[in-house]
């Protein structure tokens, strides 16, 4: 494969960088490296997306959005408990990777901070908040609590606590993919899967040791790096000799890609191209969405490291409040359209929170269930 | 019957299961085009292709974690651990993704794998490749642990594990690959979860696995000459154990020795007497003896090497003091 094959912003080869031109704003070197990369990347052509897609786009980020700000709520409510991770600016990326995919029929692999990539797989919400009240009605039957949701039926491999645990589960997804394709002649086999991780979690050795695997194998897989400048308090650029990590494809052949990813339609137009290529048989793709989140690590987190002018700059950058505008803009939704959806998505969380509070708890007699494959 | 020699056992259970159900598959290092360290894959990469008999890079933790997703997504995957010491960079995968996932799933995913290879000290190869991970691998839940010691029951036992849907750990022995015996003809499995009993007495039980059997079964060949009836029970399975033959067996003998490989401080002994304790106090008529390897690394010398683990002369003395009341 050329690099032109792959488009223009693809993973240079070694010793041919020709990376995103360097910028000296001086609004955006005061926010950093992460916030000027963001600022000068290659503009990427959008997807282009009809009415109907425009607003399942708005539908789903609104819903990812506004069940995290509840999630926050009954969390200070004592109603859930553990370590939980929300999403909150980071929507983009699982609508726009997510919706760029076939549901229940590609693989989906998440991490602990998993509840939008849930909703985005299709996970309905009262099953997603149940898991987090620890009720029998959760994904996960109560089992697995916020980071680790889990749905068969949605092709949901998984939320994985452990850094870069979830890389290989997924890797697995795409080979067995493969394996049906080629060591069983079924021709209809084409699913992809899709792993989201961050940007800490590319320090990690199995991140490489799969990036070798599925560009060896040419599986079909995304690896969707949420780049979010964040490791916890770990700043990416104190953590990785290299902080633009769609470049640490091309160290293994495979196609690399950045994208904004506080904009969803430049993420679906990026997932869509990747998607394509593992179709065809061409391999996985590495592909780097520059992000931010708007809370702390967790709902545990104070949040006191980040700079207010970061936070502002990515503030700044709602990937919600820009697809409203540009829906609006391009004339496929009014302000009021928008409006109405928001308030269906809050009756929506409402009725989820009801139907958690009011479902059963596990059964005591049931504590060793499902153990063994027979129970 | 076909005498067969117990690599070869394995590599015919793996063949028949591959020709019996397309998912199965193999994958670990040099699994394929070289045959396996101890060519228990010999030949199935011609037979099965590169896909059914991948050969991985030398990436454990990845390749255990491929597994589990392959599982989840409907193969049943066999993992060659290429020593079975070397998934110790494969614990993360094994204990939270093969053992706790399908229940922190709620029951969403099984997780049909087996990981199989060498295990247990061998000769001279260093304190590295003398591991015995079953002990370190007892805690995990959701885990089935075998130890194979026979061409016999090498077979029926990768053919069950195989099947199971459950991941299953499954133990060879470094030294036991070329122990030749006749084997039934064609299919037959054994069970996963029970023990053998490999010669029935009444005056001792000693309960042992893998290897240690045949130092076990030299030691008894001593002892009868002695006038000392041993009944010998091999476990087969570490996890779960078959409390039912072990209890059955103390109910009747009243004393029982545990003889294993692994080091004694956290070793499969120490959890097997603890439940023996906790199910027949009663039926004890002297404190249970442990047999167990030195709580050192393996030292490469041929003769440390030797007063490290338990020899056939120990497991005599033990059990001539013990009937003799001496104990
Ligand atoms: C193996 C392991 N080590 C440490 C942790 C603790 N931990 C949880 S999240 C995290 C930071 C991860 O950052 P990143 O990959 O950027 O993802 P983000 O949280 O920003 O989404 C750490 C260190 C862990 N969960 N697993
Ligand atoms: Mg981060």
């Amino acid at each position: 494969m050329t690099q032109a094959d792959m488009g223009h912003d693809i993973a240079a080869a070694p010793g041919s960088a020709s990376g995103a031109p360097t910028c000296s704003a001086d609004v955006t070197s005061l926010v950093g490296a992460h916030a000027e990369r963001l600022e000068n990347l290659y503009p990427s052509v959008p997807a282009t997306v009809n009415r109907e897609e425009g607003l399942m786009l708005y539908r789903d980020m609104t819903l990812g959005r506004r069940f995290e700000d509840k999630c926050a709520e009954m969390y200070y409510r004592g109603k859930m408990f553990g370590f939980v991770h929300l999403y909150n600016g980071q929507e983009a990326v699982s609508t726009g990777v997510i919706k760029a995919m076939k549901l229940q029929h590609d693989w989906f692999c998440s991490t602990y901070r998993d509840h939008v990539h849930a909703l985005s797989c299709g996970v309905p919400a009262r099953e997603v908040m149940s898991e987090l009240f620890g009720k029998e009605t959760g994904c996960s039957k109560g089992r697995g609590g916020s980071m680790h949701l889990f749905s068969k039926e949605h092709h949901l491999l998984g939320g994985y606590a452990f850094i870069g645990e979830g890389i290989p589960v997924a890797l697995g997804a795409a080979f067995t993919s493969r394996y049906k394709r080629d060591a069983l002649g079924d021709a209809s086999s084409d699913s992809v899967t899709a792993a989201f991780f961050g940007d800490g979690t590319c320090n990690i050795g199995q991140f490489y040791e799969c990036l070798n695997m599925a560009a060896l194998w040419k599986l079909p897989i995304l690896f969707v790096v949420e780049n979010n400048k964040w490791a916890i308090g770990m700043d990416h650029n104190r953590a990785t000799s290299d902080p633009e990590i769609w470049r640490k494809a091309a160290a293994f052949g495979m196609a690399g890609e950045e994208v904004d990813g506080m904009d969803v339609l430049a993420v679906r137009a990026a997932a869509q191209r990747a998607v394509e290529r593992a179709r065809a048989g061409e391999g996985p793709t590495l592909l780097e969405c520059l992000t931010y989140r708007f809370r702390g690590h967790s709902l545990a987190d104070p949040d006191e490291l980040r700079e207010e002018a970061e936070k502002e700059f990515w503030a700044k950058r709602d990937p919600i409040k820009s697809l409203a505008a540009r829906l609006i803009e391009q004339g496929l939704a009014t302000a009021e359209e928008l409006k109405a959806i928001e308030k269906e998505i809050d009756a929506e969380v409402a009725d989820c929170v009801e139907f958690a509070l009011a479902a059963p708890e596990p059964k005591p007699e049931e504590l060793t269930r499902y153990i063994w494959a027979e129970d | 019957m076909a005498e067969t020699l117990l690599f070869n056992a394995l590599r015919e259970a793996i063949d028949e299961e591959m020709a019996r159900d397309p998912y199965v598959c193999v994958m670990g290092e040099d699994v394929g085009q070289y045959g396996g360290s101890y060519k228990v894959t010999k030949d199935l990469y011609e037979k099965y292709g590169e896909l059914r008999v991948l050969d991985t890079p030398i990436a454990e933790n990845a390749f255990a974690g491929m597994a589990v997703g392959a599982a989840m997504t409907g193969l049943r995957p066999i993992v060659e651990g290429m020593n079975m010491g070397f998934l110790l960079l494969a614990f993360n995968q094994i204990s939270n993704n093969m053992g706790m996932l399908r229940y922190t799933s709620g029951g969403n995913y099984t997780i049909p794998t087996v990981v199989r290879g060498p295990g247990g000290v061998g000769r001279q190869l260093g304190a590295e490749h003398s591991q015995r991970l079953e002990a370190y691998f007892h805690a995990v839940p959701g885990i089935k642990i075998v130890a194979v010691s026979t061409p016999t029951n090498a077979k029926g036992l990768m053919k069950a594990a195989i099947r199971d849907n459950n991941p299953v750990l499954f133990f060879e022995h470094v030294l036991l690959y070329n122990l030749s015996e006749d084997i039934p003809e064609g299919d037959y499995i054994c069970a996963l979860d029970q023990a053998e009993v490999v010669k029935v007495g009444s005056d001792v039980t000693i309960l042992t696995y893998s290897r240690m059997r045949h130092h076990c079964l030299k030691a008894v060949e001593q002892l009868e000459k002695a006038g000392v009836s041993v009944e010998l029970i091999d476990l087969i399975s570490l996890k779960p154990f078959d409390m039912e033959t072990i209890s059955a067996s103390i109910r009747k003998t009243h004393k029982v020795i545990v003889v294993e490989e692994c080091m004694k401080t956290g070793g499969i002994g120490a959890e097997l007497l603890a439940l023996i304790t906790e199910h027949c106090f009663d039926e004890l008529d002297a404190r249970p003896i442990r047999l167990s390897s030195q709580d050192i690394p393996t030292p490469y010398n041929g003769a440390l090497e030797n007063l490290t683990i338990i020899q056939p002369h120990q497991i005599v003395d033990a059990a001539q003091q013990l009937v003799a009341g001496k104990i």
